[in-house]
């Protein structure tokens, strides 16, 4: 536990955060538009084999914004694929992402069912 | 949105109010807009890695399987803000900061199945709840799979 990786997940991570909020405000993308642009944005720098260094400097700054799922998707299908070939691609592809869509899906149901919508 | 390119001239009385909403609407403050997204990003990137630690020292686990259980948590908190009517609260400020961390995930699940939680719990919460956050994963998916079939096919 560095207090290295700590400056440096607040730093990347606000950083991504900062090319997001920037994009939002200069033009008229919707978030929805954002946020699926840096999936793919995260899924390319990890086919390129990049986004894994910027976990290794960053850590938690890079494994928890939303291009970390996209650099997931494409790592679950190419360690597949290594094993597979193209079969791989489509047997691995939620293989690293299933923690976060199953989480996604159990706590937003259960909210849902608990919660009632405000205003 | 842009406008219709076909569309008529603007007449001499629609400039003008055109021109008099583009003065009124506020101008988003960039500047602070940007150092706010900075910082409560950062602050959930730190929070992320402080989960991450935990699980790795609590469970043996590597930073790299420690970052799983660490995600689920985020989802996790995102999912009750959104519950508690919070998120959009502390949104208001963060902007980017609290919706580009899987926080915001969480978030556009959450706020799709309770808005159309009165349509019931198959058509409106089942149905519903990936209605925004459907994109990302669609976009992640076909980005994922030509990037695969490229490298099962080119590279292997």
């Amino acid at each position: 536990m560095e207090w290295q990786t700590y400056l440096l997940a607040f730093i990347i991570g606000g950083a991504i955060c900062v090319v997001a909020q920037l994009i939002l405000d200069f033009t008229n993308l919707s978030p929805g538009h954002v946020l699926s642009g840096l999936v793919v944005a995260g899924g390319v720098l990890g086919g390129l084999g990049l986004y894994d260094k910027l976990v290794q400097l960053a850590g938690a700054g890079a494994t928890m914004p939303i291009s970390s799922f996209g650099n997931a998707l494409v790592k679950g299908a190419i360690m597949e694929a290594e094993k597979n070939g193209v079969i791989g691609v489509l047997t691995g592809m939620f293989e690293l992402t299933s923690t976060g869509i199953t989480a996604a899906i159990i706590f937003g149901f259960l909210t849902a069912v608990v919660f009632n919508p405000k205003g | 949105m842009s406008r219709d390119p076909k569309k008529k001239p603007l007449t001499v009385e629609q400039k003008r109010y055109t021109e008099l909403v583009s003065e009124l609407v506020p101008k988003p403050q960039y500047g602070k807009n940007a150092l706010l997204a900075f910082l409560f990003g950062g602050l959930v990137c730190v929070i992320g890695q402080l989960f991450t630690d935990i699980y790795r020292l609590a469970f043996g686990m590597s930073s790299t399987e420690a970052g799983n259980p660490a995600v689920a948590t985020m989802i996790l908190v995102g999912s009750l803000l959104t519950g508690l009517g919070l998120f959009d609260k502390i949104a208001r400020y963060a902007g980017a900061g609290l919706v580009v961390p899987v926080t915001g995930f969480a978030n556009s699940v959450v706020a799709s199945a309770l808005e159309f939680k009165r349509e019931g719990l198959v058509f409106g919460v089942g149905s519903k709840m990936f209605m925004l956050a459907g994109s990302v994963i669609t976009f992640g998916v076909v980005t994922a799979f030509i990037i695969g079939l490229i490298y099962a096919i080119f590279i292997l």
